[in-house]
């Protein structure tokens, strides 16, 4: 059993009154929240070894470097990479895309190639394959969904050809919860030679992922929805991939030696780092990784069941509730939209009850018009929630009835 | 603290379950479209013109109780006035939307229901949806605005 209790007194904003009310924070697919560890990690980098990276000989930039490199050896480690140099840090996901996108996919793609996502991807995962394919005249395909918004596996099968050199897929969907059987799509795909990219944003915040077993050559995360700080995110890449990547952005730290006549680039991964990296983000990711390691991870996964089977009974029972997303083996998010009653009335009126939820399209515009919605409200629960969080949703949902149902 | 039955009060509750002018104008002379794409409000304005008068006016689409509720007042208001006074209600309407303690003109009537929306500076937008749709009808660009 996880120690809810001892896990939320780590938290410091889980003490916060919002309006008055203790705080119910059922937004952590957006963001999560950050345990002292990791904000200690960052403030105790700067109050002590603060300087820039791989740059001094003097003993701060030797410290900021260590621990710099340190953050990153954790990292491989928790994605279980077989060397520091598949492991590039990047701002978050968002920009992971974007420079496997651009670098492998200017080098890669062109006219009659096909690029495969699927109908549930974040809107990261979207654009910069249209911009891509717009690029190299590539053409973007995409794998339907069901109703329940699981992934078609006999339309992925049959799309799936000689043009397919790219399939880029969410480990889990951040709008509707579904879990991809992303190992089985990227084993169809390799053995037709396919290129695979993994979008872990809401994958790794759920459990440890082995990207050796998942067989894929990228995987991207941000460090904000595990625990972590804002504006730093890793992307991993299959080191023989990435060794053939043109550099995407370039500047210091990514070069050997620059000259007028020409410039050689920097060994890997630090090829894919141009300019002063965001130290401080990779030390509080660092101690992000070590908290969330160190916690039982069946536990954590019996308790995220626990509460998203608590919320979906409780919701089933709210008149006029309709969930959005009904995969089987969800992950622990919650969408969905009440009868006559606006997401963005719902977000706001519970926000009153101190409840925050996320409302909107998600990111995932293609989803909302699958279910031909404008906009769900989404509940997302993490280790630190509780089932009397979930009550007081439930209750906070009776509220907006009651105000304008 | 402001509490959410300013927000929701009665009148835009109201206007909510039962928009006033709904619907669409076949005979329209002027229209236009808007959308929020933060939101996914999406909202038509069909207008009859008399001279410089609105003479009639409809509002469709789909959002949240702010939005349809100010569709829906504003239609009742800007009724069988001329553009120049469309044009000095919506100053007004923006300035009473925008403006932390500003107070709240009488001439605004019905209106200044929507004043609780300014403790909200998310759902700003979401009230002067309308306005701009009006607007940009007024204007007979003929186009979509959006918000973003
Ligand atoms: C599935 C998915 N992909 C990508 C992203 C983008 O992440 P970031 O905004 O941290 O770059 C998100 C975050 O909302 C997400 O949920």
């Amino acid at each position: 059993m996880l120690d809810v209790a001892k896990i939320r007194a780590e938290f410091p904003i889980l003490a916060r009154k919002i309006r008055n009310r203790p705080l119910v924070y059922l937004d952590s697919a957006a963001s999560a929240q950050r345990p002292r560890a990791v904000i200690e990690a960052i403030s105790g980098y700067y109050e002590q070894h603060h300087s820039n990276v791989h740059r001094g000989v003097h003993t701060l930039s030797q410290e900021a470097t260590e621990l710099f490199e340190g953050a990153r050896e954790k990292v491989r480690r928790f994605l279980n990479a077989a060397t520091h140099r598949e492991i590039v840090f990047v701002r978050g996901t968002t920009e992971a895309i974007n420079l496997v996108a651009q670098s492998w996919g200017s080098s890669q793609l062109g006219p009659g190639d096909e690029v495969l996502i699927t109908w549930l991807e974040h809107h990261a995962n979207i654009v910069p394959w249209q911009q891509a394919c717009a690029r190299t005249g590539a053409t973007l395909r995409v794998i339907p969904i069901d109703r329940r918004g699981v992934v078609d596996q006999q339309a992925f099968r049959e799309m799936l050809g000689p043009r397919t050199r790219m399939l880029a897929i969410s480990h889990v969907s951040n709008a509707l919860g579904t879990v991809l059987p992303v190992r089985e799509m990227v084993a169809a795909a390799r053995e037709l030679g396919v290129t695979t990219l993994v979008d872990g944003a809401q994958g790794v915040p759920h459990g440890p992922v082995d990207v050796q077993d998942l067989g894929c050559d990228f995987y991207c995360f941000s460090g904000h929805k595990l625990y972590g700080p804002t504006g730093i995110g890793v992307l991993y890449a299959r080191e023989a991939v990435l060794e053939h990547m043109p550099p995407w952005q370039g500047g210091g730290d990514m070069i050997l030696n620059v000259s007028f006549e020409g410039t050689t680039y920097n060994e890997l991964p630090y090829r894919f780092e141009a300019g002063t990296p965001n130290i401080a983000g990779a030390v509080g990711l660092g101690a992000a990784i070590d908290w969330f390691c160190a916690l039982d991870h069946h536990a954590v996964a019996a308790h995220e069941a626990m509460l998203l089977a608590h919320a979906t009974e409780r919701l089933q029972q709210v008149p006029g509730l309709t969930l959005v997303g009904t995969a089987p083996g969800k992950a622990s998010v919650v969408s969905f939209t009440i009868d006559g009653i606006h997401p963005h009335d719902l977000g706001t009126i519970l926000d009153g009850e101190g409840v925050a939820i996320r409302t909107g399209h998600h990111c995932a515009m293609p989803v909302m018009k699958f279910f031909d919605l404008p906009a769900t409200a989404r509940a997302s629960f993490a280790v630190y929630n509780t089932t009397a969080e979930v009550d007081a949703l439930i209750d906070a949902l009776g509220v907006a009835r009651e105000m304008l149902g | 603290m402001m509490e959410l039955r300013d927000l929701y009060r009665d009148v835009i509750v109201d206007h909510n379950r039962n928009p006033r002018n709904a619907g669409r104008l076949e005979q329209a002379d002027h229209e236009a479209h808007g959308d929020n794409p933060l939101c996914g409000d999406q909202l038509d304005i069909t207008l009859q013109m008399e001279g410089d008068v609105i003479h009639d006016i409809r509002h469709q689409g789909r959002g949240c109780a702010i939005s349809t509720a100010s569709a829906s007042l504003m239609s009742e208001a800007v009724k069988g006035k001329s553009r120049q006074e469309v044009e000095n209600l919506f100053e007004q309407v923006h300035a009473m939307l925008t403006q932390a303690n500003g107070p709240v003109p009488t001439e605004l009537g019905k209106l200044a229901a929507l004043a609780g929306v300014r403790e909200f500076p998310a759902r700003v937008k979401c009230a002067s949806l309308c306005w701009h749709t009006l607007n940009a009808a007024l204007a007979g660009q003929g186009r979509t605005i959006s918000t973003e």
